[in-house]
């Protein structure tokens, strides 16, 4: 039986961002690409989306306290 | 009275999805109208912002003191009976220390596994799951005579245990030649072994292999126990190995989990470790009574997790890899990290926190963290 990884439950959303996107991000944040957190390529879940380093990954986790919150990593 | 569509008054307000949902029932519960949600609304949106964090603000510090002080308080007492029938897992203090370290191998690893629909009602079905991860060894299913003389091995299979494990002796013939590569004799007493090397040592070598030989399960899974959970039975392991037993069938890998955080980090990678992280403290210091608030154990998560790999808080991990000499020598060995900053050549721009404070200048945080200018003559 093949499966997800990120159907776990520990697993929260991951998309890669299109380079328009990752640019107009990073121009409202007012930083630079490596000032964001870090996911490594060899990161089972980048695996699957087939991130590639110097994307920008968006991850949407299940937040205790905001009930959703939206975290941006760098595929390095 | 009519409906009001609070969502659509709600639509511009920047607040977090779970605020907004708890302004909404509360609106609905006393059904204002407009007007007044309107006003309710802005209320609520001032207070939220009387309430968010203030730039410069020392959260690590917050942090550090918040899950410092009830850790103070945590007993010292390594052992316990979690509820869990039988295993032994660690607790309190040590838990937390381990969880922090993101040690590789736990003192006390262990798994929840729930299974599927159609074995998580059946007890017999959530057994034979059970009976899948469960390491079992040869002297489990079987006697082991040696014979000196003739330099065998005779394993005689337990025809009892067998069947409860669900094997036949075909099962148990082929993994002994496997794990020893030998060739394994069937006759009516059991499976005979034959030693090619005509030694001693090398008989009682082959007769310790067999002994701890696995013929079913996984090594690392010691012990399984079946636990009925509301209305689904639920495994609980002694060990644990995550990426083997997510592929076991009958396994619901969705829900399936281990306290073994690297080994979470590994399969699941590092957003599931940060999760892994958040839960396992948040647990640990729960189940001691102590009531620490999740935003500043998520603080601690995201920065062991920042990296894209595991972090450990600490000389080996975020302590000792700040940039700046002082601040590393400020934390632990002090004279170890001057030296070998001197050997180094190594120069401290003084952009922190703590190197500010040992050469006595104002530092870059809360009321520090801004700076005032004079614009001369800018005045009409």
């Amino acid at each position: 039986m093949k499966f997800k990884l990120q159907d776990h439950m520990f697993v929260p959303k991951h998309e890669v961002l299109s380079k328009e996107e990752a640019e107009e991000l990073l121009k409202i944040l007012g930083i630079g690409k490596e000032q964001l957190p870090k996911i490594r390529a060899d990161d089972p879940i980048a695996k699957e989306i087939g991130a590639k380093p110097g994307d920008i990954v968006k991850i949407t986790r299940k937040s205790l306290t905001a009930g959703e919150s939206v975290f941006y990593r760098l595929v390095v | 009275m009519s409906k009001v569509n609070y969502d659509s008054l709600l639509k511009d307000y920047p607040f977090p999805p779970a605020v907004k949902e708890e302004i909404k029932a509360e609106l609905e519960r006393h059904g204002l109208k407009k007007t007044e949600a309107k006003k309710v609304i802005e209320k609520c949106f001032q207070t939220y912002l009387a309430n968010l964090m203030e730039p410069g603000e020392a959260a690590g510090i917050v942090a550090a003191q918040s899950i410092g002080e009830p850790g103070t308080q945590m007993t010292m007492r390594t052992f316990h009976y979690a509820g869990v029938a039988e295993i032994n897992v660690t607790l309190g203090l040590p838990r937390l220390i381990e969880i922090l370290d993101v040690r590789k191998n736990p003192s006390t690893p262990m798994m929840t596994i729930r299974l599927l629909p159609e074995y998580a009602k059946d007890r017999e079905k959530a057994r034979e799951v059970a009976n899948r991860i469960e390491a079992t060894y040869v002297k489990d299913v079987a006697d082991i005579e040696v014979d000196i003389r003739r330099f065998t091995i005779l394993v005689r299979p337990d025809k009892k245990s067998l069947e409860r494990k669900g094997l036949t002796v075909e099962d148990l013939k082929k993994k002994i030649e496997k794990a020893l590569k030998v060739e394994v004799e069937e006759t009516n007493e059991g499976l005979v072994i034959q030693i090619t090397e005509p030694s001693y040592k090398a008989l009682m070598a082959a007769f310790e292999k067999l002994k701890d030989t696995v013929v079913m399960g996984f090594k690392e899974i010691k012990r399984v126990i079946i636990r009925k959970e509301d209305d689904e039975y639920v495994l609980y392991t002694e060990g644990s190995n995550l990426k083997k037993i997510m592929k076991v069938k009958g396994v619901d890998f969705t829900r399936t989990t281990t306290n073994n955080i690297y080994e979470i980090y590994e399969v699941l990678g590092i957003e599931a470790a940060r999760n892994a992280i958040i839960k396992e403290a948040l647990d640990t210091l729960e189940e001691q009574g102590l009531e620490v608030d999740v935003r500043h154990i998520m603080l601690v998560a995201d920065v062991m997790t920042a990296d894209g790999e595991l972090r450990q808080i600490g000389r080996h991990g975020v302590a000792g890899e700040k940039q700046s000499i002082l601040a590393r020598a400020a934390f632990e060995m002090t004279v170890n990290n001057l030296l070998e900053a001197a050997i180094r050549g190594e120069e401290d721009h003084l952009k922190g926190i703590t190197e500010n404070i040992i050469v006595g200048q104002p530092i870059k945080l809360g009321t520090g963290d801004v700076e005032l200018v004079l614009k001369m003559g800018g005045k009409k």
